[in-house]
């Protein structure tokens, strides 16, 4: 199944850039933006919102991100005049418009069916702040100490491994994307530094630079294979 | 006059005008509360309307609504856009092949715009929006109507109805739209879109 996002933001600038910002993580993914009003003004045009839902017509299922109040006005009204056979392949996201379309376009380019672009999506605020608080430890040694996640690492922790980061830019947006592809392709319950491994939006938020250490926990079924390929790839330097 | 297609479309006439007359005023109510963008979106949107209905025929006031209705949601570009033109078009749906607006069909047409708005905006009475002049509106005329009053009379009452609603909406406290964001602040204020309702009802008097 492929999923497709559309971007609709007030400002062209921000759709654009939001599409640009989601594609250098998920290179296969259809993204298209509409944003901003037909004479290229600050608003939202049924018209653009249309016709990007157009443009995704190949896709399976169509997942809409969208920024304030009359993004989705318009949207739902747009939604309102397509046949119900197109109408049904649209999901409305209430998501925050970039961090929204960051985390959708990695699950859909990790081949997440639309329940997983969705979910992705809605989880993207949540997680960063998880992770924001969690990123924030006392100390300002690279990567700051494992945070207490409350369950510790629990006695149900079937594999784990300390590496550190060897890449110049560390725990960045693409290798982020990287690691979190990877962590998905695994039954296995991933955390990593306390962070859910497969929320893309939490690892970023760790903001690990190079030389930080990266602690992976696992439990489940392939929690070893899971935690060896996530430890290969953070000493491989993410190909950088 | 009878509320018929030559009263929908003077109707649109008399919008757009005054629409065009407050747009200062609305960009100042908006810009107290909101974005700013609520004079120009309509003043374009009616400009954009009027044209389409000027160089159109029409049989009813429901085809002249549905101009209306498709117009605003292709040019408006906030969330007068949508919400006005779900408005226009679920009165064109109330009012169906009639080719005049008795008073219990124009309660209905009232009754249907309000319901669209509030099916699109999800806002409530007393959430600081245009609802709180749409409602206040349907309810007057829904009495008027029911005292057996003209459809001009009902037309009327609700016009002075959605007018007052706009007056009361100084006080509240914004629970929709960008104003939401201010909280305490949008205390004091009016809200635009209830404004612009009450202009674009009052249009609807004149026009009759």
């Amino acid at each position: 199944m492929s999923v497709g996002i559309l971007v609709v933001s007030h400002s062209a600038a921000i759709a654009s850039g939001t599409v640009e910002l989601a594609r250098q993580m998920a290179a296969d993914v259809q993204l298209v933006a509409a944003g901003g009003t037909d004479d290229g003004g600050i608003g939202t045009s049924f018209d653009a919102i249309t016709a990007g839902i157009e443009e995704l017509a190949s896709a399976d299922a169509v997942v809409v991100l969208c920024d304030l109040g009359s993004a989705y006005l318009t949207t739902d009204t747009a939604l309102d005049f397509l046949d119900d056979d197109v109408r049904a392949r649209v999901h409305v996201s209430d998501a925050p418009v970039v961090e929204g379309t960051v985390a959708a376009a990695v699950a859909a380019q990790t081949g997440g069916d639309v329940d997983a672009v969705l979910a992705a999506a809605r989880t993207a605020a949540a997680s960063e702040a998880d992770a924001g608080g969690a990123s924030r430890p006392d100390g300002d040694q690279p990567g700051g100490p494992v945070p207490d996640t409350g369950a510790g690492p629990a006695d149900d922790v079937a594999a784990s491994a300390t590496v550190q980061l060897v890449n110049e830019t560390g725990l960045h947006a693409r290798p982020a994307a990287e690691f979190v592809k990877t962590a998905a392709r695994y039954e296995a319950a991933v955390r990593v530094n306390g962070v859910d491994a497969k929320s893309l939006l939490g690892i970023m938020a760790l903001a690990l630079p190079k030389g930080a250490t990266v602690s992976i926990e696992a439990t489940g079924a392939d929690a070893q294979d899971a935690v060896d390929a996530l430890e290969a790839l953070v000493r491989s330097g993410f190909g950088e | 006059m009878a509320l018929d297609t030559a009263w929908a479309t003077d109707w649109v006439r008399r919008t757009a005008a005054t629409i065009d007359e407050h747009r200062a005023e609305l960009v100042t109510l908006d810009r107290e509360i909101g974005d700013g963008d609520h004079g120009e979106n309509l003043d374009r949107g009616f400009r954009a309307v009027l044209e389409a209905v000027e160089s159109g025929t029409f049989d009813t006031p429901g085809a002249v609504f549905k101009t209306v209705a498709t117009k605003l949601i292709s040019t408006v570009g906030g969330a007068a856009g949508p919400l006005f033109g779900t408005a226009y078009l679920k009165a064109a749906q109330a009012a169906g092949d009639a080719t005049e607006l008795d008073a219990d069909t124009l309660v209905q047409v009232l009754a249907a715009a309000r319901d669209g708005v509030v099916s699109r905006g999800k806002a409530a009475v007393g959430d600081k929006t245009m609802i709180d002049a749409w409602t206040p509106a349907v309810d007057a005329a829904t009495t008027a109507a029911q005292a057996g009053e003209s459809p001009e009379r009902v037309l009327e009452a609700a016009a002075d109805a959605a007018r007052s609603g706009a007056e009361a909406t100084e006080p509240l406290v914004a629970r929709k739209g960008r104003a939401s964001y201010l909280g305490e602040r949008a205390v004091g204020h009016r809200d635009p879109g209830a404004q612009s309702t009450a202009y674009i009802l009052r249009a609807a008097v004149d026009a009759a």
